[in-house]
């Protein structure tokens, strides 16, 4: 830095700064401007997805929704963009939390036989296997549930309306074929149950063994140490665990698409068909065949459901983060 | 608990040595009795959701195997669907898999190098503002649904291409959204298991930190970098909502990722799922009214058990090349 003679009072910290120059030059200061540059590469995808999408949703965005309706063949009448994203995003969420509903018991349920349940050579096994089934690709879960599931679930189905129809979620009757969205919710269910499986599992596992036996040494049975020790330490990777779930249900499009026969109501009757439709499944239904505008407005949607799982995405890491602090793994 | 504190003052008798140790006995067992019920009713429980849980996932295993497997051969491999309509008894998926295997390889020569790049930088010279929101916004960019994914690849070069463009490389792009996130992260929890000592006995001989990286750091955890590579291209070569709105769908071989549209796996699966029965006529010989399904239950089963190979193939490179650290 300095081409000036060091002053002969201190030597070493000269030559100390000047080797700390020398090792940032040339490769060195190359690799370190690359992996710099790749880092910040990905906000700026994550940016340009925004932003993007914003530009080719603009059209649908300034266009009234009567323009809309007289371009578009599928834009209901007299609605505008809003009226016609509203019963996209509930029939998203509807189907997302009622997947949520059924997978996150069962999922804490496997976790728990394959950290503190099953024989541990059987455990590490049925570990693996979680593993592989969570890379079953989601376009086979939806020929299997609507090739094999669904034909099978009319009468589950048929009963629950019968003895349950007076509570709203349930009310009849319930159509055959079964293309509904307890359907769907079922085997969306079956499609995160892995996920939020094998991280539960993980999150059990570091459970403290102090923590454990310490339960175990007072008294506690083997379910008293779950709940006493196991499970207030896991809250949190739990809560994570199931957003994370929740974020893959709410993006799910194939088996949604493949199952569910579509309606664009406010409706909570899940066991009937036509009633609701997701986001992503409605893009994809009719993006191929959508005019230029339709394709705008199709884009828009997705702009809303991208805005929706961010904020879930941001929410379950804000919760993580608070609760790490409180959560007694430190 | 509380159940211990009832029992109590009916034992505190005294009496002789005996009595007392049985009053104990009663004590205890009686004090457990609830509580070991609802230990037996949870272990019950939760072998129930255990088994509950294991129904679907076999028997979607089952079905696409037992399904899958009689159209499951060479000719099916090894043929496209040019020219086949109808019912009739031909038609394969090599078409599908050209798309797959190039659209995929593509997503991996994007996302790879950045994936690393990135993740290097988050470990070796991450400090400040910067790291912490690439940090935060990879967790945020895993949760970006496909179809998002495949939406912005359309918009991106919709914007410079125009309206209307299919092409293989636009899938790819959609893909390396989804796969980069997964490289970053596997690489970067690799890249942390590296032992600082290595790092300081190489700066210690004079090697430059850019050498260091390279010739320690990364090929010290090049096994748990592949292993990692492979999940994360697993997990993208099943995905078909990106690939059905970026790529299209086509019958023919298409070999260039640049122009047209290009079939793939499960664009295929899906395809023939929504073609649905075909109409025969009562005596055409050469007519199969479920070969539609047939041929997405085959297809479905050849996508499984590439992933299946890729996974088994990561955990093998992981077993067998990952340096012993203890």
């Amino acid at each position: 830095m300095t081409t000036t003679a060091p002053p002969p009072a201190a030597p070493p910290a000269a030559r100390r700064r000047r080797r700390r120059t020398t090792s940032d030059t040339g490769l060195s200061r190359v690799f370190r401007w690359l992996s710099t540059g790749a880092g910040a590469l990905i906000l700026l995808v994550l940016a340009a997805v925004a932003i993007f999408l914003l530009i080719e949703a603009w059209p649908a965005i300034s266009a009234g929704g009567d323009e809309l309706s007289a371009r578009v063949s599928w834009f209901p009448e007299d609605a505008n963009l809003v009226t016609f994203v509203g019963p996209l995003v509930f029939g998203t969420l509807l189907a997302a939390a009622l997947a949520l509903a059924i997978a996150t018991p069962l999922a804490v349920g496997i976790a728990l036989f394959i950290s503190h349940y099953a024989p541990r050579r059987l455990a590490s096994a049925l570990g693996y296997v979680v593993d592989l089934l969570a890379a079953i690709p989601s376009v086979v879960y939806g020929l299997w549930g609507a090739l094999t599931f669904a034909p099978l679930v009319y009468p589950v189905w048929d009963w629950l309306a019968s003895t349950l129809g007076w509570f709203p979620l349930f009310a009849g009757p319930a159509s055959q074929p079964p293309r509904v969205m307890l359907t769907v919710a079922v085997v969306l269910a079956a499609m995160i149950l892995p996920i939020i499986t094998a991280v539960c599992r993980e999150v059990f596992l570091q459970t403290p063994r102090l923590h454990e036996e310490a339960a175990l040494a007072l008294g506690a049975t083997r379910w008293e140490m779950v709940r006493t020790a196991v499970l207030p330490f896991a809250r949190s990777g739990i809560v994570s665990a199931s957003m994370l779930g929740l974020g893959r249900a709410l993006g799910e499009t194939m088996a949604v698409l493949m199952i569910l026969s579509p309606g664009t109501l406010y409706s909570f009757a899940v066991l009937q068909a036509g009633q609701q439709q997701t986001i992503a499944a409605n893009i994809a239904a009719q993006y191929p065949e959508a005019p230029p505008l339709g394709v705008s407005t199709l884009i828009a949607t997705g702009l809303a459901l991208f805005v929706i799982t961010m904020a879930v995405n941001m929410a379950a890491r804000a919760i993580v983060a608070r609760r790490k602090d409180f959560s007694g793994a430190n | 608990m509380s159940t211990t504190v009832e029992h109590l003052p009916g034992d505190s008798t005294p009496g002789q040595d005996q009595d007392r140790s049985a009053s104990v006995r009663a004590m205890l067992k009686g004090a457990d009795a609830r509580r070991k019920r609802t230990d037996r009713g949870m272990t019950v429980m939760v072998y129930l959701a255990f088994a509950l849980a294991m129904v679907p996932l076999i028997s979607v295993s089952w079905t696409v195997l037992s399904n899958g497997i009689e159209r499951f051969n060479l000719y099916f491999l090894t043929n496209s669907m040019r020219g086949v309509f109808g019912g009739i008894d031909a038609g394969g998926i090599y078409h599908a898999i050209v798309g797959t295997v190039q659209i995929t390889l593509a997503a991996a020569v994007i996302s790879v190098p950045i994936g690393i790049l990135a993740a290097v930088y988050l470990v070796e010279y991450g400090r400040g503002l910067l790291a912490r929101s690439v940090t935060f916004f990879v967790d945020v960019m895993t949760g970006i649904p496909s179809i998002v994914a495949g939406l912005f690849a359309y918009a991106l070069f919709a914007v410079f291409f125009g309206p209307g463009i299919r092409m293989g490389i636009v899938g790819a792009v959609a893909l390396s959204v989804l796969m980069i996130p997964v490289v970053v992260r596997s690489t970067e929890e690799m890249l942390k298991l590296v032992p600082n000592e290595l790092r300081e006995a190489s700066y210690a001989l004079g090697v430059p930190k850019w050498l260091t990286v390279v010739k320690v750091v990364l090929r010290t955890s090049v096994a748990g970098i592949v292993t990692g590579v492979m999940l994360s291209i697993a997990r993208v070569i099943g995905e078909t909502a990106p690939l059905l709105i970026t790529v299209g769908v086509i019958d023919s071989i298409n070999n260039n990722l640049f122009e047209g549209r290009m079939m793939t796996l499960p664009v295929y699966v899906y395809r023939q799922y929504q073609q649905g029965y075909v109409p025969c006529a009562a005596d055409a010989a050469d007519c199969i009214s479920t070969i539609n399904f047939d041929r997405a239950w085959a297809a479905a089963l050849t996508l499984i058990l590439i992933v299946m190979a890729l996974n088994l193939l990561a955990r093998l490179i992981s077993r067998y090349f990952s340096p012993k650290l203890r």
